[in-house]
Parts: C-alpha cells; sequence; structure tokens
C-alpha cells in the first residue's frame, strides 16, 4: 500500500501542456513534409501515376530535356540572388550597423527605425511600389536619375532579360537590409568599450580597429545573417511571383526555385499541374537549404571562435 | 551637445588629426551616410503615400509634389471603396493573425513551460524536433498540407490558414519562450506548490512574469503572418477569404491602369502596418535580436 502511494502517479499535466502544441506541429508541418517526401518518389502521369518509382522523378528533374532547363536556370538565378544579397545587403548592414554603433550619434533611435521600416511591409506590396517607381509611364526613376545628371542612364530595368533579375534582387535588398543590419549592431553593443578604448591608445586608426578587434569578436553573427541570407533567398517566391507573375519573365530570366515550385505543382497556361513532381522540386529546395545549415552548424561554427565577452 | 564635442575632441586628438574642419566632417561623416540610406529606404514608401492623395495629372505631372489644394483628390479612395471588399479583406488578415497568435501563444507557452520545468523522458529530444522548424521552411511541404486541408474540409476558409500559421510559429516562440521560462525563480513556483496549487496554477502564476518574453515573440510572429502571400493564395484563393496581402495583390492586378487606385491600395496597405511598427518598433527589435543571437 504504501510503497504504491510513493510511485510518482502518471504525469498527465505534462502530456496536457506538450500535447496541442506538439499534435498541430506534428500534423501540419512534420507530417507534410515526409508526406512530401514521399509523393516525390512516386509517378505523377502516364502508366506510372500513383507507383512507387524510387528517384526516378529526382532523375526527370535533373536531366530531361523538359526540366532540367529550367531547374538548373532557376537554381543559377537563386544563386544569383543570393550571391547580391551576400554582396550588398549583408556589407550595407555592416556598414549602418557600424555607424550607429558610434558612441556618440544623434538621432540614434530614428535613423534605426526608419531603416528597419521597409522590412515591415509585404513582400507583394514591396514588389508594387517598385514596380511604379521603376515604371517608364510615371518616369519617377528616369526624372530622379536626370535630377543628378544621369538620365541617360535609366532603362525599363525589370523589364529586360539581362537586368530584371540584378533589379528584384536589389528591390529585396533594398526591403531586407534591416535585418543584417540589426544583427550586426546586437552584436557589436555586446562589445566592451575598453577593448576598443585600448587599441585606439595603442595607435590604431578607427578603420584598423575595427578590423582586427571588432570584426572578429562579431564574426559568429557573420554566419548567423549568411544562412539566416540563405535560408530566406532559397525560400524567396512573392515577390518575383507579384513583379512576374508564375512565369517569372522576362523569358523564366527571374524563375527561382520558388516560383518554379509553384508553376510545377499549380501548372500555368497549358501546362497542367504535377504534384508528384512539385514535391520533387520541394525536396531540392530543402536538400539545399538543408545543406546550407549544415555547413554552417558543422564547419564555420567549429572553426569560429566564439569569444565570451 | 557640449559633451559631444568633447568626445570627438577626445578621439580626435587620439588619432592626432584635431583640426577643426577636419573634426567637423568627421563629425558629419556619418549622418551624411545614414542621411542617405534612410532616404533611400523612405523615399518610396513617402512618395506612393503622398501621391496616392492627388489627382491623376499631378501624380504624372508633378510626382515629387505634395498634394496641394489644386491637386488634391481622393480619386483612389473611392475607386476602392466602391470596386473592391478592403474592409472585408482587413477583417479576414485581423482574424487570422488574431487566432494565430493566440494559439502559437497559448499552446506555445504550456509546451516552453513544460519543456522548461520538468525533467522527463525524451525532453532535450522534443525540443530538438520541436527546433527543427525554425530553420525549415513550412512552404516546402505545401503540396502535403493543401491534400491535408482539402482532405479536412477546410479548403478556403480562414482557418485553414490559422492551422499552418499555427504551425510555423510554433518552433521559434517555444525556443524562445522556454529560455526566458527557465530564468524564472525556481523558489517562486515551489512556494506556489507547498501551498497547494495545482500544476495548472502554477503555470498561470508564471505566464504574467514573463510577459515581456511574450510580447516580443507575438510582435515578431505577427508581421510574417499578417504579410503572407504564398498560403493565401494556394490554401484560400477564394475571394470570400482573401486577406489584405491577397487582395492587395489581386486588386492590383486587376486595376494596373488606374493609378489613383493602385497608390490608394498600396498606401492602404502599407499604413496600418507602419503605424503599428511605430507602436511597437522597440519590441520588435528586442525580439529580432533575441531570436537570432541565442
Amino acid at each position: 500500500m504504501r510503497q504504491q502511494r510513493s510511485r510518482k502517479p502518471f504525469p498527465t499535466h505534462i502530456v496536457v501542456f506538450l500535447l496541442p502544441a506538439v499534435a498541430i506541429y506534428t500534423i501540419f508541418m512534420i507530417w507534410p513534409l515526409l508526406d512530401s517526401l514521399r509523393l516525390s518518389l512516386v509517378g505523377g502521369s502516364g502508366a506510372q501515376a500513383g507507383q512507387f518509382v524510387g528517384l526516378q522523378n529526382y532523375h526527370t528533374l535533373l536531366t530531361d530535356p523538359q526540366w532540367a532547363p529550367r531547374f538548373w536556370g532557376a537554381l543559377r538565378n537563386n544563386l544569383i540572388f543570393f550571391a547580391i544579397h551576400m554582396l550588398v545587403q549583408n556589407p550595407i548592414g555592416l556598414l549602418l550597423a557600424v555607424l550607429l554603433n558610434a558612441r556618440v550619434l544623434r538621432g540614434r533611435a530614428i535613423y534605426r527605425t526608419l531603416l528597419f521600416a521597409p522590412t515591415m511591409l509585404s513582400v507583394v506590396i514591396v514588389g508594387f511600389i517598385w514596380q511604379l517607381i521603376l515604371s517608364p509611364l510615371w518616369g519617377v526613376a528616369g526624372g530622379m536619375l536626370k535630377l543628378v545628371g544621369l538620365g541617360g542612364l535609366y532603362q525599363p530595368w525589370l523589364g529586360l532579360e539581362r537586368t530584371a533579375l540584378p533589379t528584384l534582387s536589389l528591390i529585396s535588398v533594398w526591403q531586407f537590409v534591416g535585418i543584417p543590419m540589426m544583427l550586426f549592431l546586437t552584436a557589436l553593443l555586446a562589445i566592451p568599450e575598453e577593448l576598443d578604448e585600448a587599441a585606439r591608445v595603442d595607435g590604431a586608426g578607427a578603420w584598423r580597429a575595427f578590423w582586427s578587434i571588432k570584426f572578429p569578436l562579431i564574426l559568429p553573427t557573420v554566419g548567423i545573417v549568411t544562412v539566416l541570407t540563405f535560408v530566406g533567398n532559397f525560400n524567396a517566391f512573392d515577390l518575383i511571383y507579384s513583379v512576374k507573375g508564375a512565369l517569372a519573365g522576362p523569358n523564366f530570366s527571374t524563375d527561382l526555385l520558388g516560383t518554379l515550385f509553384y508553376r510545377t505543382f499549380f501548372g500555368f497556361q497549358l501546362q497542367a499541374g504535377n504534384p508528384p513532381m512539385g514535391t520533387t522540386v520541394a525536396m531540392m529546395i530543402f536538400l539545399i537549404i538543408l545543406a546550407g545549415v549544415l555547413l554552417y552548424l558543422f564547419v564555420w561554427q567549429r572553426r569560429v571562435l566564439t569569444y565570451e565577452l | 551637445m557640449s559633451s559631444s564635442t568633447v568626445q570627438h575632441n577626445i578621439s580626435a586628438t587620439q588619432t592626432g588629426r584635431s583640426t577643426a574642419m577636419g573634426h567637423f566632417l568627421r563629425r558629419l561623416a556619418p549622418h551624411i551616410v545614414l542621411l542617405f540610406f534612410t532616404a533611400i529606404a523612405t523615399l518610396p514608401i513617402v512618395l506612393i503615400v503622398v501621391n496616392s492623395f492627388k489627382n491623376r495629372s499631378a501624380i504624372f505631372g508633378t510626382p515629387f509634389a505634395p498634394p496641394l489644394p489644386g491637386s488634391f483628390s481622393l480619386e483612389g479612395y473611392n475607386t476602392i471603396v466602391n470596386q473592391s471588399d478592403f474592409g472585408r479583406y482587413f477583417g479576414n488578415s485581423l482574424f487570422v493573425t488574431l487566432v494565430s497568435m493566440t494559439l502559437i501563444l497559448l499552446t506555445g507557452a504550456m509546451a516552453s513551460f513544460a519543456l522548461s520545468e520538468y525533467r522527463f523522458r525524451g525532453a532535450t529530444l522534443l525540443g530538438l524536433y520541436l527546433a527543427l522548424g525554425i530553420m525549415i521552411p513550412i512552404r516546402l511541404g505545401t503540396v502535403s498540407i493543401l491534400y491535408l486541408i482539402v482532405g479536412m474540409n477546410l479548403a478556403n476558409t480562414l482557418w485553414a490558414l490559422v492551422v499552418v500559421y499555427t504551425a510555423q510559429g510554433l518552433p521559434l516562440t517555444i525556443f524562445i519562450l522556454s529560455q526566458f521560462m527557465r530564468q524564472v525563480p525556481s523558489e517562486l513556483k515551489d512556494a506556489a506548490r507547498i501551498d497547494g496549487a495545482s500544476e495548472y496554477r502554477v503555470f498561470r502564476l508564471i505566464v504574467p512574469l514573463v510577459r515581456p518574453a511574450i510580447a516580443t515573440v507575438a510582435v515578431f510572429i505577427m508581421i510574417p503572418i499578417w504579410n503572407d502571400l504564398w498560403f493565401p493564395l494556394i490554401l484560400a484563393p477564394s475571394e470570400h477569404t482573401w486577406t489584405v496581402t491577397l487582395g492587395a495583390q489581386q486588386f492590383l492586378g486587376q486595376f494596373v491602369s488606374d493609378w489613383n487606385a493602385v497608390l490608394a491600395a498600396l498606401t492602404l496597405a502599407i499604413v496600418p502596418i507602419l503605424v503599428l511598427y511605430a507602436i511597437f518598433s522597440r519590441q520588435l527589435i528586442r525580439g529580432l535580436t533575441a531570436g537570432a543571437t541565442k
């Protein structure tokens, strides 16, 4: 009797606390991901529809003359999209963070709030704002260039095959530069001022002190910013869809993996949707993102020293 | 002003460049750069909002001028009121965002409490399982989510969006909240237990203590839900369930040549978010940094 009573009762409350979240998360997130993986191994059309076909869909996506150019094209565009974010967005984010981190700066909070504001807006809205501003009909962009004597440079950038993707990338950079700025700023604020002062006393200029003292200390944040940019960029869809539609024109020059996924799954114009091939595209995106995250976790995080400040 | 001058004098002498002109420039330079980027960040938005209150000829003739008595017009807003249902889109977005947030915060706080408070077999593993969703975009499971939603008869309902956004928001919420709940001193909880409080009562005692963290998480998860295009487009594309983002996207596509209407629609989509942002920006910024640096 006594022994029985001293045994702990079944912890019902733990189950009650955990069940709703775990159930919703499992049903609507984990299960669909696993089911998508299963679907990508199933035939989509013809005699094989609904049958297990192994990796055949992946083989089709990567080599079939009907699919492969679209996939590799979207992958290439996505890499360019990512590269432009890494080369423009993140360095500007770092520059702004360094400026905002100055010991004495009037209007710091106002700058920070305004610089971050575009990040709040829906990507759809941002796409339309820039469509209007860059439109030759309105002539605002051309007018501004003329004002600084560069009127001859204006072109309908969003409509040209060569410039559409870089333009859309820069629009995305415009919207999201606030995120690396904030992350870098937080990291910089955590560095004790004495370190910087010590370097200055030793005769290092601001430039030198930044690159040899502060930058090494914020390397972990460089990694986080890179991986967040990577995941976000390879998941992008809204901007291209709202500015260029599902066909990601002109001539697929702005097609990203996200728009390819949407088109493959839902179909467009005369081509019917193909769910198994759609999930195959999704799983390829998943593998790419996973590779990026693992690279970050196991290569970058191991190599980079994190200093306790 | 004077203290900043002193500061700058010191740094200027330290680097050995203390000419009056040089140090004036050094003080000015950061502001020039920051003003330049702030202008780039805000002018496009200002341009849209300002022009939405002008008549058509003024939009094209003098796009950089503010609306004047001669050029002021609410034409675009009239078109929207008469030809679209923006009121309902707002209602839909508000419903989806508020219900999802309530579900995320309630179930997320409960799970965070369990994970931070009790030691049980598999707790670490469960924590990892729930954290998976931070890095994996839920969009990649869309095909199966659509089948699931259709199978549950939820297609073209706002509830379809609610359940998916709840699943999407939970991982980060649990990750952040459980870290904050761990910091609540255990004496507090033990005292309540000695007084005979049940575990549920202890939970209700703890929640108010992590209110700042909850507010931070709330603002942080709200924005992507409000702004999302993908799931409304796929799970609830019928007109009666359009959210502001999908409604704006459809409306803008249809009225592409009616510049007054387009500018007014964009303004209606922009202003509420920016007003909310102005109110909550401090919490949001704190949330952003807490979520990513931990």
